[in-house]
């Protein structure tokens, strides 16, 4: 039903989303635990001033996050506490969609991505909203470091 | 089925129980204190009794996924949001529909369920409150909740139980007993205490606009008129136990707000569920018999129209009827 936007989604998204399509609804849970073991760490600069990314406040779990724009390539940063493995899932799945991809091919990341993972079922719409406010805060800071710079 | 005893008289069914409940009781004797002693297990008495046949303990978690990550051995898991309420009605399941869940888990009528969850067991008590509503007799809260029994570096596992399917009855929600309607809280106005569950930001109406939200949730600030703020957290000490009853008793009885056994409590925060922490305390600790939880909270509170609120730090007073 959402295909008419596939093509718009970057290869990195798209591939994310067919991996949790193709499997049943109980096994999409599982797929996201794996995302949520695989949440690389924070590069040393974050790492040792967590202030310097912006917490996200439509998770209930105090998640913090970072899209960060060098030489015309966009990194996602991101950190949450081991005992909000959903959380650290959807971070999960915005750092290894978004990063590498240009700030334009972010900004054009539809706003229902995460709606689109067949996860609103088992986990909820209510708990993807989370997601949905990390994408939002990632394209905004993209944005904000390209009028800057 | 028995529509008479559980409509007003609810609350005489938690002076009954110790007969039925078929595990045995916690005998600690911090817990002894409490009106309800049958409501409470310690970390140490579950540990000791995992093995009950009887007994079947149940993780609730915010965290949707935080039970696959680890969890008690045998603890079967039932998620508020996608096992408890409905899909697309905001509504708890029906007599079914709940009698299919509790079956699929191993669950009888007669078992008795210890529940507990992450975030000091916010929502280990909202499904302890929605079992209630089903006039689920033997319910027990883990004191502490699954950040204790972490802390106290007690065993997890991964291996997810197959329970076998239980028999367990089709049974009516019975919503007036322990659960108020927004129709209810504004008849309740100047009529009783009211407890405002959520942090003084959200009390005063000062924390509502939140940049960037993708989904706006409620667009207007403060609270019920005549509501004291006692935000969750004042019930627990910091390991996340319940306080000790003369402390609990402080707070919300005599010395604190006032409530006195005549009264009858709403208890209320955002969805629910923090609320439903406090109405266990109230109502199971301090054996304080008519508390309802209003469910609605502040998400439909703050949405509905011409519905009386009040911004700042002061309870404010009911409207003129």
């Amino acid at each position: 039903m959402t295909d008419d936007a596939a093509p718009a989604l970057p290869k990195s998204l798209a591939e994310i989303r067919e991996d949790f399509l193709a499997l049943s609804e109980s096994e999409r849970l599982q797929l996201l635990l794996e995302f949520s073991r695989e949440l690389p760490d924070l590069p040393e600069r974050y790492a040792a001033a967590p202030g310097m990314l912006e917490k996200v406040e439509e998770c209930q779990s105090p998640v913090r996050a970072f899209a960060e724009v060098s030489d015309g390539v966009v990194h996602f940063y991101a950190t949450a506490p081991q005992e909000a493995p959903t959380t650290r899932g959807f971070a999960s799945i915005l750092a290894q969609g978004l990063s590498g991809l240009t700030p334009q091919q972010v900004l054009d990341v539809p706003e229902e991505f995460p709606l689109q993972l067949g996860l609103t079922r088992a986990v909820s719409v209510l708990r993807l909203n989370g997601m949905a406010g990390m994408l939002t805060r990632a394209k905004r800071q993209v944005v904000e470091q390209l009028a800057a710079a | 089925m028995s529509g008479l005893l559980t409509s007003g008289l609810g609350w005489l069914r938690t002076t009954d129980q110790e007969e039925i409940m078929p595990a045995p009781l916690d005998p600690t004797p911090r817990l002894q204190e409490y009106a309800h002693p049958e409501r409470l297990v310690t970390t140490q008495w579950l540990a000791e009794n995992l093995e009950n046949p009887d007994l079947v303990v149940v993780e609730s978690d915010e965290d949707v996924l935080l039970y696959e990550t680890g969890h008690i051995p045998g603890a079967v898991k039932i998620d508020w949001h996608t096992d408890l309420l409905l899909p697309v009605e905001r509504d708890y399941l029906d007599g079914p529909g709940f009698a299919e869940l509790l079956g699929s888990k191993g669950i009888g009528r007669d078992t008795t369920i210890v529940l507990y969850g992450d975030k000091n067991n916010w929502w280990a008590a909202y499904t302890a409150w929605v079992f209630t509503l089903f006039g689920h007799a033997d319910v027990r809260l883990l004191d502490g909740g699954r950040n204790l029994w972490v802390a106290e570096g007690r065993d997890l596992t991964t291996d997810v139980p197959t329970p076998t399917p239980a028999e367990y009855p089709s049974v009516e929600r019975d919503d007036t007993t322990f659960r108020a309607f927004k129709e209810d809280v504004l008849a309740h106005l100047g009529q009783g205490p009211l407890v405002d569950i959520r942090s003084p930001q959200e009390f005063t109406g000062e924390r509502l606009h939140i940049p960037d939200y993708p989904e706006e949730g409620v667009l207007r600030g403060g609270h019920i008129p005549t509501a004291h703020n006692v935000p969750w957290a004042t019930a627990v000490s910091e390991d996340g136990t319940y306080k000790p009853r003369a402390e609990l008793a402080a707070i919300y009885q005599a010395g604190g707000l006032g409530i006195t056994d005549e009264d009858k409590v709403i208890t209320y925060c955002r969805i629910g569920e923090r609320s439903s922490h406090t109405w266990f305390a109230l109502h199971f600790l301090l054996g304080i018999p008519d508390v309802r939880n209003y469910d609605g909270s502040w998400t439909e509170w703050g949405n509905a129209v011409r519905v009386p609120i009040v911004a700042g730090d002061q309870p404010g007073e009911a409207p003129a009827a």
